[in-house]
């Protein structure tokens, strides 16, 4: 076991895949030498050569296309998009290939590949470094989508990530990449890919959260358990396939539900998750299902912190669905 | 060989001086033969289409030396990714026209599983075909991607990219050209320029002065090649494939040809095609064109083409019976292959959705007529 970072467990999590596999090879913009922006590929270049981890040209579409083509093909990519902000050129690429080729070839050809792509605000990113797009992937059919919000998590998510047979987005949560520190163990583990965390157990009201918002609804919890509000954290973790079963035994223990996410509210994914508690379990019900999201605004620069949700805006939430 | 100067190889009296293709007599009626029997498919499937048998078709009249000729010079272990307007490669490499026509159903026997529109085929076997695509010039970058995995494996396999010439305004032919030439893949990119895309002529798509040209910004040698003589095509491939083989990197090669037919079988090409251009590819149809210079090398001879074109024929129409008395996939197929693992909430809902069928009934499939 070993404290570190989360950007330092995905390092790892590279590391540990590609000493086990010689079919695993990562690249994207600036991940060779320099070991990419954030350096999640740092020292990679030394240790496994230019062949497996390397600097393309700079184009997404090209990154994901290609690695689409080497996936069918025997090897097991891991394609970085420098920030999620610049993912949409590969859009297609996602969405109409890599998503669709198992279920339109019938089996035939299938895309074990991995895009990893750090997401999500706090960096003073503005626009085009900060957003948080998961539900345009999470609406895919055949991909799968995954978001970690420890570094024992980003590292065990994203070596079962690149062992599965079929395509995943991983997206990190840039903000907690050097501003969280966790035990992670040594070697290879997996954590599995349908299945929530359980964050902290409470009794009053479950808030479902991932990625960058679980620090921020622990300080809330914190705060509302001075407050006599016994929290029920549960992070989400693997968004698309989600454990739904999970998520209702959840909703049914407390009767009261918060969601929150970073992403703009309307068709974001707590839509879904409302929805899904509504749909299923709304008898035990206790309070209106509600929201704590992003601004149905684009993503500011300056004022990032007023749109981004922190713990007042997340206390308000519970307070409210504990005092209905 | 010039991105600007037209290779052709056969000349008007049929003969092909100094040019050896390299082929068996066998190997040359088996192109030959190939070429009759994509035209006899491809007649076939715009009549299955217009007497309401199937959907969809993509007329492929007039593409026959470009596909064939191309296929050609491949080995059945390289890797193809085809555009919808390749008959005639899958059937070179010795795909069977039944299962073709399993696709063109959407029966139970289709690779796809009735899941994608007629035409969109894949095959693993006895070739890599890869899954077709809709949406254009997606699947050539990942031609590119693919050959990096030979590249990486030390293997000396090659990928064939094939398009048409609309397909060179798509973000995936600029990405292919550019990773290829950065990476000198062993890949060979086949730019079928049959005149229009669509309903939009060349002069809308490019102001190059060529498609092959458009190779050289990215260092990628571009070819421009008489489209309908197949020994040409089948030259330039050669030449290319054996470079991408021994690790030179990749070639570009426009193939001049014309699409004697409408885009698909919902489109009317005498809207926006003038007759006179259509009349005058007519006399340059790529069948007649290796036509005569078989029969002036002697390698065939009218009685033999006669019995040919009865064989192929026949092997169309006993496949489309074949595929006509095969039933549509199960429910189920619905389901399944989204995934390798079935996700709960996907067997849930198809679960809801086998038995509403049950208690009310089969959803109505309705007329579908689909308009491009």
């Amino acid at each position: 076991m070993a404290n570190i970072t989360l950007i330092k467990a995905v390092n790892e999590g590279l590391r540990t895949a590609m000493q086990k596999d010689p079919t695993v090879l990562c690249f994207g913009e600036d991940v060779g030498p320099k070991g990419g922006v954030f350096l999640a590929t740092e020292n990679l270049t030394s240790e496994f050569g230019e062949s497996r981890c390397f600097d393309t040209p700079l184009s997404e579409d090209g990154i994901v296309g290609s690695a689409i083509g080497m996936a069918m093909n025997g090897l097991r990519p891991v394609a970085e998009i420098q920030f999620q902000d610049f993912i949409y050129p590969a859009f297609d690429q996602i969405v109409s290939e890599a998503a669709k080729m198992r279920y339109r070839s019938g089996g035939q050809y299938t895309v074990p590949m991995v895009i990893r792509t750090p997401y999500g605000g706090g960096i003073r990113g503005g626009l085009y470094h900060s957003q948080s797009g998961e539900a345009y992937f999470c609406h895919t059919p055949g991909l799968k989508v995954v978001i970690p919000s420890t570094p024992h998590d980003a590292k065990g998510l994203l070596i079962a990530s690149i062992q599965d047979p079929d395509p995943v987005l991983f997206m990190e949560p840039k903000a907690l990449y050097r501003s969280i520190k966790g035990e992670v163990p040594e070697g290879e583990y997996t954590v599995d890919l349908s299945t929530l965390r359980s964050v902290k157990e409470g009794e009053d009201v479950t808030v479902f959260c991932y990625g960058a918002m679980v620090p921020i609804v622990e300080k809330a919890a914190k705060v509302a358990a001075e407050k006599n509000i016994d929290v029920n954290i549960v992070d989400l973790r693997t968004l698309l396939p989600l454990d739904e079963e999970g998520v209702l035994e959840h909703a049914k223990r407390t009767g009261r539900v918060v969601i929150v996410h970073e992403a703009p509210r309307f068709c974001g994914y707590g839509s879904e998750v409302s929805a899904m508690i509504a749909e299923n379990v709304i008898e035990y019900m206790e309070a209106p299902i509600k929201r704590v999201t992003g601004f149905d605004t684009p993503f500011p620069n300056t004022l990032e912190h007023h749109y981004m949700p922190d713990d007042r805006r997340v206390l308000d939430a519970i307070e409210e669905v504990y005092a209905y | 060989m010039s991105t600007s100067e037209l290779l052709s190889v056969i000349e008007a009296d049929g003969t092909a001086p100094g040019y050896d293709p390299g082929l068996s007599k066998a190997e040359l009626i088996h192109l030959y033969r190939t070429m009759l029997l994509t035209r006899a498919f491809d007649e076939a499937c715009i009549n299955l289409q217009r007497s309401g048998q199937i959907g969809f078709s993509i007329p492929n009249r007039g593409i026959e030396a470009t596909s064939i000729g191309a296929a050609s010079a491949f080995r059945k272990d390289d890797w193809f990714f085809p555009s919808y307007r390749d008959f005639g490669l899958p059937l070179y490499h010795g795909v069977e026209v039944v299962d073709m026509m399993h696709n063109m159903y959407g029966n139970a026997l289709d690779t796809s599983k009735g899941r994608q529109m007629p035409v969109h085929f894949s095959f693993s076997e006895p070739i890599k075909l890869v899954s077709i695509s809709s949406p254009i010039g997606t699947h050539i970058i990942q031609a590119v991607g693919a050959a990096y995995a030979f590249q990486q494996r030390g293997e000396d396999k090659v990928c064939l990219a094939s398009f048409g010439d609309g397909g060179t305004s798509s973000l995936g032919f600029h990405s292919a050209l550019n990773f290829a030439g950065v990476w000198k893949a062993p890949v060979v990119f086949l730019c079928q320029n049959n005149g229009y895309a669509i309903s939009c002529p060349s002069e809308q798509q490019t102001a190059s002065e060529s498609y092959a040209i458009k190779g050289e910004a990215y260092g990628v040698p571009g070819i421009k090649v008489d489209g309908n003589d197949v020994f040409a095509v089948r030259q330039a491939f050669t030449e290319a494939v054996e470079r991408a083989r021994k690790g030179d990197g990749p070639t570009l090669i426009e193939c001049v040809t014309f699409r004697m037919g409408g885009h698909s079988t919902a489109d009317d090409p005498t809207k926006y095609v003038p007759a006179e251009i259509m009349a005058a590819w007519a006399k340059r149809d790529p069948i007649e064109i290796l036509e005569r210079a078989l029969l002036k090398s002697k390698v065939l001879t009218k009685k033999k083409i006669e019995s040919l074109r009865k064989e192929v024929a026949k092997e169309v129409q006993a496949a489309s019976k074949v595929a006509a008395g095969t039933p549509p996939p199960a429910l189920e197929q619905v389901f399944t292959d989204v995934y390798e693992e079935l996700p709960d909430h996907i067997r849930r809902q198809g679960e809801r959705s086998f038995d509403l069928a049950k208690r009310k009934g089969d959803a109505n499939a309705g007329d579908g007529e689909f308009p491009l």
